[in-house]
């Protein structure tokens, strides 16, 4: 019967349960913040997502289903149900950035980390993906590496700043 | 309530207010396709196969989700409304796996019925289906991605019908599926297998496991002894499947297909419904003697059985520990009947047919055999059994009427009520009434046990004893009443549960056109051949379970019938849905 593996539950540990305690309690346990809780506790996730058993200590914590807390995770784009790497790098294509050749940043990024947009680097250190507006379309083409916007960009700074990160 | 005259087509017609434009034209014979819209659930909108024009308005509004007001002007029959509803399944249609020869909804699909209605012939769109695999990892329930249409139905009855909350929405724009919480297999998860997500899906993406070609090899195996259990809600249900009234009584029907098609004994899972009453009826007698666990629930669906093993595994002692008249009649099949007609336990096969897809899964619990031999060894629901009567070339509306076999085959008329919400709660009030109060109960139609409110209570005056009992159906309202014992606010001494809407004639095996309408008339049915058509009402009168007794199980909670028809309850599947490390 069947061939679809059942995933693994090993992310998560005693240490990292009590710092998503932290973060629940920092915002009183409240199902509404959802989103905020789970970009927070995604940010202390090795490889930057939402592994399966950590969605269900946090379903079981808010009292909320596990259907959920997946539903959100897959609809917004900053939040990943799979592993992805250390640094997430956003590349904006929406409209402003799109008007502004967002295309010529994303072959610059993909020959200096030498991936395609929705894959990650062997090292684990980086992952690419697409991302809608943040916001910051006065310095478009813009991307986002973890929390730090960078804009007005060339391949000579891009390289420079992903140095930065390595 | 105010009442509203909208045209449509040019045909004026008066409806209440708050009234769908998909309604009133229904109510002038005007047939809006649908593909999301189910009558029972609340409206999605999300399908869009329903569009029409409405005079004034821009663009076409979804029917569904439109109520009329007062001058409303709607066309429905234009080139521009049925351009646009083509369109959409033409793009549904782009994104399905057409393997339509192939699949089970074959000829009860609603897609393939709207391709058919468009007259669709061929598409020039580039196909886009979903590459997910197949899900067949349990006995019960096999879901194709593939031919998901995404009309949410499923989403519907699993998290606000059942409240159990496995199937949801994931992803979004085109990448938007149907999936379980990080599209685990059904057997990784909570699912209680109760299949009210394959009653209302509209195509072929949510399907029971077909068990029928173990069925016909079994039967054309001359060293196998085959014989077949038929549980009470299939004889108000099978009918559907043949085009016959809803809710229409062939009990006769029935038992002459099965014995054309080739089983060599056909009998009734009423007899040990009837046997379940009169085992669970003293279980509460001791119970409330003895100080017992109370409430103690009822524990004939296996679907509910899932759903308390997953979610109160904590309260698992509630539980009667009467296996469910399905295994009983399992156990007794390897045993007493085996015993009886002198055929090896190990050369008998015995079928069930349930309106239950969770039947399937209770029928393969490792428990449930008897010195090494299964029980249970095949289940079908009732839309299998149908499809095998049509593969036979059966002409179900015709067959004569036929009676069930001996010894399995006399039921009373508190077995027939077990299909319905209540039921169960009803026939084991006739039984325990009898027995406590020595006398028969003021009256035998237990009123505040029946209908479709979907938790019940009343109250029993046993000798002095007052005692408060409620019936809980869909597992939505099971959640509740078992919340209410777990705070400790719970007021009743025996709850009766079933996890499917209106009782297993509501089941997740029954006919794929199930609705809450088709269930009341089934409901009226079998509270029709409780009362008119069968000489006992009550299960301690059934003579056969009497001379059962007698010959081969001496007493109710006995040794023999604790070694036969209980069981015990275990948690299920503490890996996935309740990690808590602390």
């Amino acid at each position: 019967m069947g061939s679809i593996a059942t995933p693994e539950f090993e992310v998560l540990n005693s240490e990292l349960t009590s710092k998503i305690d932290k973060i629940l309690s920092e915002n009183e346990y409240d199902a509404s913040k959802l989103v905020g809780i789970l970009l927070d506790i995604q940010d202390i996730v090795p490889k930057k997502y939402i592994p399966m058993d950590v969605a269900a200590y946090v379903a079981s914590e808010l009292n909320i289903p596990l259907t959920g807390v997946y539903d959100v995770i897959t609809f917004y784009s900053s939040l990943s149900d799979k592993p992805r790497a250390e640094n997430i790098i956003n590349l904006c294509k929406s409209i402003v950035c799109r008007t502004n050749n967002y295309m010529d940043l994303q072959k610059s990024l993909e020959k200096i980390l030498g991936i395609k947009v929705g894959e990650s680097t062997a090292d684990g250190k980086f992952a690419l993906q697409y991302s809608a507006c943040f916001g910051a379309c006065d310095v478009a083409p813009a991307i986002k590496i973890n929390q730090d916007v960078y804009g007005n960009l060339t391949e000579e700074k891009l390289e420079e700043i992903i140095k930065r990160y390595r | 309530m105010k009442e509203v005259k909208i045209s449509i087509n040019n045909q004026e017609v008066v409806v209440p207010q708050g009234t769908t434009i998909l309604e009133a034209a229904r109510k002038i014979g005007i047939n809006i396709p649908t593909l999301c819209y189910h009558p029972d659930q609340a409206i999605k909108a999300n399908c869009r196969v329903c569009v029409v024009e409405v005079k004034g308005s821009r663009k076409l509004a979804a029917s569904c989700s439109t109520p009329v007001w007062d001058g409303m002007e709607v066309v429905t029959t234009s080139k521009k409304v049925l351009d646009a509803q083509k369109g959409v399944i033409e793009l549904l249609i782009a994104s399905h796996n057409q393997d339509c020869l192939n699949c089970q909804r074959n000829g009860t699909c609603e897609l393939q019925n709207l391709a058919e209605r468009f007259n669709i012939t061929k598409t020039d769109m580039d196909l886009d289906i979903l590459d997910i695999p197949i899900d067949d990892t349990n006995p019960a329930i096999v879901r194709d991605p593939s031919k998901c249409v995404k009309c949410n139905r499923c989403v519907e009855a699993c998290r606000n019908t059942q409240g159990v909350d496995i199937l949801t929405y994931s992803h979004r724009s085109d990448e938007y599926i149907i999936s379980t919480p990080y599209n685990l297999p059904l057997n990784s998860t909570l699912c209680t297998y109760c299949g009210q997500c394959s009653a209302v899906c509209p195509v072929g993406a949510i399907v029971e496991r077909d068990d029928t070609d173990k069925v016909f090899d079994v039967i054309a195996d001359e060293k196998k002894h085959v014989i077949v259990q038929v549980a009470p809600a299939i004889r108000v249900s099978i009918g559907d499947a043949f085009g016959l009234s809803e809710g229409e009584i062939v009990t006769g029907q029935m038992v002459n297909a099965l014995k054309q098609l080739g089983f060599d004994k056909v009998f009734d899972t009423n007899f040990t419904a009837d046997l379940t009453i009169i085992e669970e009826g003293n279980e509460l007698i001791h119970r409330l003697k003895n100080g017992g666990t109370l409430p103690m629930i009822t524990s004939c669906s296996p679907g509910w059985i899932n759903y308390i093993e997953g979610k109160y595994d904590h309260l698992l002692d509630h539980l009667s520990t009467c296996k469910s008249p399905q295994q009983m009649f399992g156990a007794l099949s390897k045993s007493y009947y085996a015993e009886k007609t002198g055929i090896d336990p190990k050369n008998i096969v015995t079928v069930s047919v349930m309106p239950c897809t969770a039947k399937k899964y209770e029928a393969q619990r490792p428990e449930f055999n008897t010195e090494g031999v299964r029980d249970v060894d095949i289940v079908l629901t009732t839309r299998e059994l149908a499809k095998m009567i049509k593969m036979s070339g059966l002409d179900f509306k015709a067959l004569p009427e036929t009676e069930f076999d001996s010894p399995f085959g006399i039921g009373t008329g508190a077995a027939v009520i077990f299909g319905a919400t209540g039921g169960v709660m009803e026939a084991a009030l006739r039984t325990v009434y009898e027995v406590v109060v020595g006398k028969e109960m003021p009256s035998l139609d237990f009123e505040p046990a029946r209908g479709l409110k979907g938790i019940k209570e009343a109250e029993v005056d046993l000798n002095g004893t007052k005692i408060k009992v409620a019936v809980a159906h869909s597992l939505s309202n099971a959640k509740k009443v078992m919340d209410m014992i777990d705070k400790g606010e719970c007021p009743y001494t025996f709850i009766e549960v079933m996890a499917c809407p209106g009782g297993c004639i509501g089941g997740g095996g029954q006919p794929i056109t199930t609705t809450l309408a088709a269930k009341a008339k089934r409901i009226e049915s079998t509270y029709k051949i409780d009362k008119e058509k069968l000489p006992y009402r009550k299960s301690h009168e059934n003579p056969a379970i009497n001379h059962l007794y007698d010959e081969y199980l001496k007493e109710p909670l006995g040794h023999k019938s604790h070694e036969l028809l209980h069981t015990h309850y275990h948690p299920r599947n503490k890996k996935v849905a309740d990690i808590k490390l602390k």
